[in-house]
């Protein structure tokens, strides 16, 4: 994430007319590089896109669903690498507000996401932690159960840690089945 | 830290075209708070007593490596400098760095670490929540954001003080020594300096001792579930951090950091 006052120049080869309706669907369509199932416009981490024909410029705002996140990057490069091949010149705004909640990610992506093996975000939570026992008993006393099972579909889960394998999920375990599996984690 | 992909800034209107010294000395010593400690806990990367805990120190220091990098991008394009947020981490030596003493202290064990941790994720808390109404629409933004992930930060420490203090006979013995050794370092945080009075009186920034009383309290409930004893206050306090005069880990804690990017100037992944 680069927040300094530069602009992106990619190179033009060719000077084609670009289909307005193909690239702009490419950058939409465009997958996380984390969640490959599910893409940045579904997770609400595109924000705004803008063809500029006149200036052969295509304008993307995205945001970080965690400040840290190490996806932003990859998510510059794949829009940079559409525009390339639509002959435009990519121009990549990073914003940080409004900050990015999982109440934007829609109803497709939680289905992809639960598909995927990955506990969709529950819109209904205020966006605090919840409350972890660490290294949690099976049964334990996580008064947060509205978590399903992504793989059985049973609300009997475990928090185990609210630190997952990105920024953005935590990880928990099915006492039903007993497969562990990723949660994203709520964030309002 | 940035690569070859430029973007362009999104800057939020009401933002100062050229911010003065007090202004962005302010926002550099939060920067470099949350630069140093994430450098400290990087440190524990296969070193965390399971794996979930290398995860979350992996995820935390990534929360606040994320949070310098956007106050350093913005301070570099608003001081005139035109400094990259890599200038920032990379390029500046030791007495240019306004970090408190608490977070460039030493790896100790895992007791300390979550000690550390309750007392600064405590005060980042408080600091963000009073930042998110911020005259400065830019650092509005970045605390707005950053206050979700330290909220995660300050639960995951509460945590573990009180499985640590509520433990064992041994646990809660090493709990209680961390107490006692982050104390001296504690009040660091809550000092008011002449650059945090100008920001606060820009409506910029916060005062850091009108956030200490709720960090005390809120550091006290924890203590109470753990059943540990607050410390009694030390003969000394560690003091000088936001003038640049650091204790002894630091110079070693810039050379490991800043040997790469200094002995390769340029070079990107």
């Amino acid at each position: 994430m680069v927040l300094a006052d530069v602009t992106a120049e990619v190179a033009v080869d060719v000077p084609v007319a670009p289909d307005a309706h193909e690239v702009l669907a490419a950058v939409r369509a465009i997958p996380d590089p984390e969640i490959p199932v599910v893409t940045i416009e579904s997770l609400g981490i595109l924000r705004d896109l803008r063809l500029d024909e006149a200036a052969g410029e295509l304008h993307a705002v995205i945001t970080p669903t965690y400040s840290g996140c190490p996806a932003m990057q990859a998510i510059e490069d794949a829009i940079a690498r559409v525009c390339r091949a639509h002959g435009l010149r990519g121009v990549v705004t990073t914003q940080l507000s409004p900050a990015w909640t999982t109440d934007w990610i829609g109803e497709e992506a939680r289905e992809a996401l639960r598909r995927f093996g990955i506990a969709p975000p529950s819109p209904s939570a205020a966006g605090r932690p919840v409350s972890v026992s660490i290294m949690a008993r099976p049964g334990g006393d996580d008064a947060d159960q509205a978590v399903a099972c992504p793989r059985c579909g049973s609300h009997r889960t475990t928090v185990l840690s609210n630190f997952g394998s990105t920024a953005c999920k935590a990880l928990r375990r099915c006492d039903a089945c007993g497969d562990p599996f990723d949660e994203f984690k709520a964030l309002s | 830290m940035s690569s070859d992909t430029e973007t362009t800034a999104a800057t939020a209107t009401g933002g100062p075209a050229t911010a003065g010294a007090a202004h962005t000395a302010y926002l550099l010593g939060l920067a470099d708070d949350a630069l140093i400690y994430s450098h400290r806990l990087s440190e524990w990367l296969t070193w965390a007593p399971m794996l979930e805990e290398d995860m979350a120190m992996a995820n935390i220091s990534l929360d606040l490596i994320g949070q310098a990098r956007s106050i350093y991008t913005y301070v570099g394009s608003i001081d005139g400098t035109n400094r990259t947020e890599d200038d920032l981490a990379y390029w500046r030596d030791e007495r240019e760095f306004r970090n408190v003493h608490l977070v460039e202290q030493r790896r100790g064990d895992f007791a300390q670490e979550m000690a550390r941790m309750l007392w600064f994720a405590a005060y980042q808390k408080g600091l963000y929540a009073a930042l998110s109404g911020s005259a400065d629409a830019q650092l509005r933004a970045i605390a707005v954001k950053a206050l979700k992930e330290v909220r995660y930060h300050y639960d995951h420490a509460a945590q573990w003080a009180v499985r640590l203090g509520d433990g064992t006979g041994e646990s809660h013995d090493k709990m209680q020594a961390a107490l006692t050794w982050v104390a001296p370092y504690v009040a660091e945080l809550f000092s008011d300096d002449a650059n945090s009075v100008a920001a606060a009186d820009a409506g910029v920034g916060v005062l850091p001792s009108t956030l200490q009383a709720a960090a005390a309290s809120a550091v006290a409930d924890v203590l109470r579930e753990a059943t540990l004893e607050a410390p009694a206050d030390s003969r000394w306090h560690a003091r000088g951090g936001r003038e640049g005069v650091h204790s002894e880990p630091m110079g070693y804690l810039l050379a490991e950091m800043q040997h790469l990017p200094r002995s390769h100037p340029g070079a990107a992944w």
